[in-house]
């Protein structure tokens, strides 16, 4: 005989036919005390990610970050190119013609602000992410059209699984079904 | 629309695309054996078709990051169905740009020399020049358009990757995807991120005509050294780029039944755009004749003249008539809303603008300060294969886009819809 493990928990997830359901079932599932949850939606809700009680992001702090170093490394480039280590007169002027390393300064810093905000968004979103424990879940495909999900996350401290079902099909959910790891 | 038949209409326009595309290679390949000199540059005028088209194709592709980034931030929701297409023709337009350059370098394989890589020569590249401004411009332009864009298709990706019929796309699909399950949480950071690339991309697209207007204004030829060339150049940059999303979409709207999506307010209002900045580029010509009359400089003078009355005087006259005169027919609503008229006014625009980068570029330097020096200069065969070769392949492009990618945003058209409203309860 072959000795299975029974699947792991990653959580339990309802179903919902409208953002305005969803966005009313992640707030009274914030307020009875549920924090690891997450709500899936085909599109951006603004209201969704205040409901589950995220509402800030470091994404701007790591763009600025990246504009500051773009543009001091894109000047300083310069400057020990054309001034340090390979100085040469060029019309009389100044080797450090400061002026005239603006545009590639500025260049530079709109490049390294805009990889930092694209990989910065990759990177504390996790993705690439090929696998994903909700993906298993019989209905998700549905979450890139018309359908929209909450998942509370068996890492939660307050769950209990009986609980959860209970409580997720208290609320105006189509379907609620468990999501295995 | 995803999964509609296509249109034998698609089949005629790629196959015709593709051959112009199959001429640009035949070009290219011919320059790599015999040299630029195929090409009628010389001195004096070493800056022929080549720049000229690159000024033009560049352009072109402003009028998509405006679309996406500078009407996000105005927060005009009209854009959302035609951004995408939009910053598609920017990615296509800016490849086609780069061509040009490459290969009027004369040894296009020794074109890595213009980066500032460590090199055993132990020489670096020389940064007072605009031409080295321009090389960082156009990379950085062409690197944060591609990822704008891409970062925009992600969540279509995963719309795509949940609805393909067949493993290989699904399985394509699911890669360019990476993921995406529409987490609230990555939604938001998502969010967040499209809304810093679009205040980075708008200071960006203004700098990157500016440059390249610089490429010309930093010089002292007569005709260039003008301090009205960085707003005169953005203008008709954005310009000639509204009259190609015309000329691109009033045919597509029709062949795939769009009307629902892109409707006649995009006309109008792209319509607008397109007088407002023909407006703009009239005034840059009026002043150019000013300066040349004010300045009191006779090479100023004789330069502006040159225009009116020397040899090229039927490209400036025709420049006039297409940018000056004919975008004022858009005053009217009647024009706006006959699509027809639209559509050749748009015609008629985009090639007024390439008549002005050929004033420019080609006026300015076949006469400059020593009658002894100046020249003529005739475009040849080889000129044109190129560039008729590179509209084949930014069309050739497109057509591959519209048939294999979302040409319009669907998460974004979701996002406008009523149901998407949040009722609070």
């Amino acid at each position: 005989m072959i000795k299975t493990k029974p699947p792991r928990l990653y959580g339990v997830m309802a179903q919902f036919d409208s953002p305005s359901t969803l966005v009313a079932a992640a707030r009274e599932t914030y307020e009875a005390g549920y924090r690891r949850i997450n709500g899936y939606s085909p599109f951006p809700i603004e209201e969704l990610s205040e409901a589950i009680g995220f509402k800030r992001t470091s994404l701007p702090l790591i763009v600025l970050i990246g504009g500051i170093l773009g543009g001091l490394g894109g000047f300083f480039m310069q400057y020990w190119m054309e001034v340090i280590d390979y100085p040469l007169n060029v019309g009389g002027k100044p080797f450090n013609s400061w002026p005239a390393f603006i545009p590639i300064t500025f260049e530079c810093t709109i490049l390294a602000a805009a990889l930092a905000a694209v990989l910065g968004m990759l990177a504390l979103n996790k993705l690439p992410q090929p696998y994903h424990p909700v993906f298993n879940a019989p209905n998700f495909a549905l979450a890139t059209r018309d359908s929209f999900f909450l998942v509370i996350e068996s890492k939660d401290p307050k769950f209990q699984h009986d609980e959860v079902m209970r409580f997720l099909k208290s609320l105006e959910a189509r379907d609620v079904c468990d999501v295995e790891v | 629309m995803l999964k509609r038949k296509t249109p034998i209409g698609w089949f005629v326009g790629f196959a015709i695309s593709f051959a112009l595309f199959q001429l640009m290679l035949l070009a290219i390949t011919n320059l790599l054996f015999k040299g630029i000199g195929l090409w009628g540059v010389n001195i004096p005028v070493g800056w022929g078709l080549d720049i000229l088209n690159f000024v033009w194709w560049i352009g072109i592709g402003h009028a998509g990051t405006l679309i996406s980034a500078i009407l996000l931030l105005l927060r005009q929701k009209w854009r959302t169905s035609i951004n995408r297409f939009a910053e598609a023709m920017t990615l296509f337009a800016v490849a086609q740009a780069g061509v040009f350059p490459l290969m009027h370098l004369g040894r296009p394989w020794l074109g890595y020399w213009l980066f500032p890589y460590p090199n055993t020569m132990g020489i670096w590249p020389q940064f007072r020049s605009p031409l080295m401004w321009d090389v960082f411009a156009v990379s950085t332009y062409a690197t944060v358009s591609a990822m704008f864009w891409f970062v925009g298709l992600i969540p279509d990706f995963a719309t795509l990757r949940d609805r393909a019929n067949s493993k290989p796309f699904r399985m394509i699909y699911g890669m360019l995807a990476m993921g995406w399950r529409g987490s609230a949480r990555h939604w938001h950071r998502y969010e967040m991120a499209y809304l810093l690339l679009a205040g980075l991309a708008t200071p960006l697209v203004l700098s990157v005509h500016t440059i390249v207007s610089f490429d010309f204004a930093v010089g002292i030829i007569p005709g260039w050294h003008a301090t009205i060339f960085p707003p005169y150049f953005v203008a008709g940059a954005i310009y000639a780029g509204f009259a190609m999303v015309l000329l691109l979409t009033i045919p597509l709207r029709k062949v795939y039944g769009l009307q629902s999506f892109i409707t006649m307010r995009h006309m109008h209002n792209m319509a607008k755009v397109m007088l407002a900045t023909g407006l703009i580029v009239a005034y840059g010509y009026m002043i150019e004749a000013f300066f040349g009359w004010y300045s009191g400089n006779p090479y100023e003078k004789f330069m502006i003249w040159n225009r009116m009355h020397g040899p090229y005087a039927p490209y400036y006259w025709a420049l006039i008539l297409c940018n000056g005169l004919t975008p004022q027919l858009l005053w009217f609503k009647k024009i706006r809303a006959n699509l027809l008229v639209l559509w050749l006014i748009a015609l008629v625009v985009s090639i007024g603008m390439w008549l002005e980068r050929f004033v420019i570029v080609v006026t300015s330097l076949h006469r400059d300060f020593l009658p002894s020096s100046w020249g003529f200069y005739r475009p040849t065969q080889w000129d044109w294969a190129m560039f008729i070769g590179t509209i084949g392949f930014f069309l050739a492009l497109l057509f591959l886009f519209i048939r294999f990618l979302p040409m319009i945003s669907i998460f974004e058209m979701r996002t406008i819809l009523p149901e998407a409203e949040v009722e609070e309860g």
